[in-house]
């Protein structure tokens, strides 16, 4: 498979702590500026890649650094270091206002979580889709019209909804609409952030059918981010687990969820209830995260809340390792071995 | 269901007035806890299920009326109780966690002194020994280094930490009902998984009777004894966990259960329930308010929905069910 999108020891760091206001800026001025600020590592020197078509999920908790991942890889924001390959063309090079009016932008596209709350409620429909359209593809008058009735037809969108404004529309059709905005300007990558997280499980079904057929028909690659296993296990061919700015395992989703290496992603798939148990004993995390604001380079970010942790783990950062057959299954853990399936 | 129900409702109906029409939200509603038991309301949002946990704690919005029906605990109708009557039994004998806990605490007091209010309103102790009090119940619920966090104000923690504040308070008292309109919702799998197994010992510590609401059919598989289903303000079915998993009678629940994602291999095996919530503002609304959604409509459904029979356990609003064991077991799924 060729790779789409190439991100190589992506950092984002932010730094906390400095005060707004004449008198914090004057006071950093003389104690040596923002770098001598603590800085929370949102995303800590995490690399993967995804591959044309290929649908790559990601999980981890609130405040784990995913959506800090996913607005540097949307170009949304500026990464502190590292590369973001997308085919041929390195995006990280350049700042992300710049990087809005690039011939480029039409080809990585997001979903965002809440439709209802990230489409603008002046606009209807019909100008929510346009949108793109007019600043990325500079279409004008009947061009345009056509591509927006075909995007919303394609995503299942009634022709006669497009004059309607987002609080007129049910969740479902929010939902379609966020997603047709995001398909209409033909994007190579689109990034879905908890796409479906606000609706019912009735109407998610539908969006996940769409979705999949899209897919198909458009050959799109999809980074898709959730925290709901099971659906990121029916919609995902490989899977990413992300823990306070960390990748600490990666894989195929369905090798993953059956035989989770990392004690994390043990206890995430444990912790999903499931229609066929009822209680019984499962493995349970206590604590609170470790704090992301300049971490010990050389303590396990798990331990602490690790059923396994021993002093290696307060000593040495475990790095990624290969398991499996074809090496595809990589964790960062010391203890990964034990947990390998009995052969 | 056991004899001494520790809240029963009967034939709940309410409605809301608004600019256009009104939107009779629930109709009929008819559901018993009993002491010690743990039920589930599910449903689809705009199913009732919150609205029902309004009426019975009085809390609705201006905008609605109970038209009918009684709330029972013990021997207080709380539909009819005086807001006086009300006051003393709300935090004391029932108590509620609400979805957000970010908006429904406080912001603006520190969370020892939240959970000391609710104390000394309800809790027979001394306005000086409440404090102390709170930060005991700071530590029953888990929170680390609670001596601390009382001082803390809600946006200083996390949204677990919230969530446990949140229960913290309503637990105060030791009500002997729990209502938890989707306590997890908002939160991380892992913490879902703390937060209700804290709400489930603590039950069964207290002895509590809980309702807990929620539309994810399979963490009320999960923690509780009993799912009532609710579609458009009605009761569809109301049946033992098991039973209803292994054998839904209504095709509502039965639609419900295959769109849920957990026990498939393929999004291909899911299936959407077809078709949308009637509007609940119309007059005309046929008395089985499924029926137009339904995939198994007949010529009877046009006559009042059949009433709940006292004594049996496996309740189902629908005059053509689904045969008995229609659906095979759940599969047991891999991941």
């Amino acid at each position: 498979m060729t790779a789409l999108l190439d991100v190589a020891d992506v950092s984002k760091v932010f730094p906390v702590g400095a005060g707004p206001g004449a008198w914090s800026r004057l006071k950093r001025r003389f104690t040596g500026g923002v770098e001598t600020l603590p800085k929370v590592y949102a995303v800590d020197d995490v690399s993967f890649v995804i591959g044309k078509g290929e649908t790559v999920g990601l999980v981890g908790e609130s405040g784990c650094g995913k959506s800090t991942l996913v607005r540097a890889l949307t170009r949304l924001i500026d990464v502190s270091d590292g590369s973001i390959k997308l085919g041929e063309r390195e995006l990280s090079l350049k700042a992300a206002r710049v990087f809005a009016r690039d011939r480029d932008r039409a080809r990585i596209q997001m979903v965002f979580q809440d439709a209802g709350e990230s489409v603008n409620p002046r606009f209807n429909a019909f100008a929510a889709i346009a949108d793109p359209l007019r600043r990325l593809r500079k279409l004008r008058g009947k061009a345009l019209t056509e591509r927006v009735e075909t995007v919303a037809s394609q995503c299942g969108l009634p022709l006669q909804l497009l004059s309607r404004f987002p609080h007129q529309l049910s969740g479902g059709q929010r939902a379609r609409v966020g997603i047709a905005r995001a398909i209409a300007v033909t994007p190579e990558l689109l990034v879905l952030d908890e796409p479906t997280a606000a609706l019912d499980v009735s109407v998610q079904v539908v969006i996940l059918q769409l979705l999949q057929r899209l897919k198909k028909e458009l050959g799109m690659s999809y980074l898709f981010v959730s925290h709901d296993l099971s659906v990121v296990r029916l919609l995902c061919d490989r899977v990413l687990v992300m823990y306070l700015g960390k990748i600490v395992e990666s894989g195929p989703a369905g090798e993953v969820f059956e035989h989770p290496l990392h004690p994390y992603t043990q206890a995430l798939v444990a912790a999903v209830p499931r229609l066929d148990e009822n209680g019984g004993e499962r493995l349970r995390l206590s604590g609170e995260p470790r704090s992301p604001i300049d971490p010990d380079p050389n303590v396990c970010r798990f331990y602490g809340r690790c059923p396994r942790g021993t002093d290696l783990c307060k000593t040495k950062m475990p790095a990624l390792r290969s398991f499996g057959v074809r090496e595809e299954h990589q964790v960062a853990c010391h203890f990964a071995e034990e947990f390998l399936p009995k052969v | 269901m056991t004899p001494v129900p520790a809240l029963s409702v009967e034939g709940l109906s309410v409605e809301f007035r608004t600019r256009s029409g009104i939107v009779r939200a629930l109709d009929n509603v008819s559901f018993a806890v009993a002491k010690g038991e743990t039920i589930a309301l599910v449903g689809e949002s705009g199913s009732g299920k919150s609205v029902t946990a309004y009426a019975v704690m009085g809390i609705l919005d201006p905008a609605g009326r109970v038209s009918a029906g009684r709330a029972m605990l013990g021997d207080l109708d709380l539909l009819s109780a005086s807001p006086k009557a009300l006051a003393d039994v709300r935090g004391r004998k029932i108590a509620m966690i609400f979805q957000n806990p970010r908006t429904a605490l406080n912001p603006i007091r520190t969370v020892g002194k939240q959970i000391a209010d609710v104390l000394i309103r309800h809790g027979n102790i001394s306005r000086h020994a409440a404090p102390a009090q709170a930060v005991e119940m700071l530590r029953a619920v888990g929170i680390t280094d609670p001596s601390r966090r009382a001082k803390a104000y809600p946006f200083e923690m996390s949204g677990g930490m919230c969530q446990r504040v949140m229960i913290a308070i309503a637990l105060a008292a030791k009500p002997s009902l729990l209502i938890a309109d989707e306590p997890t919702t908002g939160l991380d799998v892992t913490t879902q998984a703390v937060i209700m197994d804290l709400v489930n010992d603590l039950a069964k510590e207290l002895g509590m009777a809980t309702i807990f609401i929620t539309h994810d059919l399979a963490l009320a598989g999960q923690r509780s004894a009993r799912i009532v289903v609710m579609h458009a303000g009605h009761v569809v079915e109301n049946a033992p966990t098991r039973e209803l998993f292994e054998n839904p009678r209504h095709p509502y629940t039965a639609e419900l259960i295959a769109a849920t994602p957990d026990a498939a291999q393929s999004l291909d095996e899911l299936a959407a329930v077809p078709g949308m919530l009637p509007d609940l503002r119309r007059t005309d609304l046929p008395p089985c308010r499924y029926s137009e959604r339904c995939p198994r409509k007949l010529a009877a459904c046009a006559q009042p929905l059949p009433q709940p029979i006292p004594g049996t356990t496996h309740f189902v609003a629908c005059w053509n069910p689904l045969p008995e064991h229609a659906l095979s077991a759940p599969k047991v799924s891999a991941a």
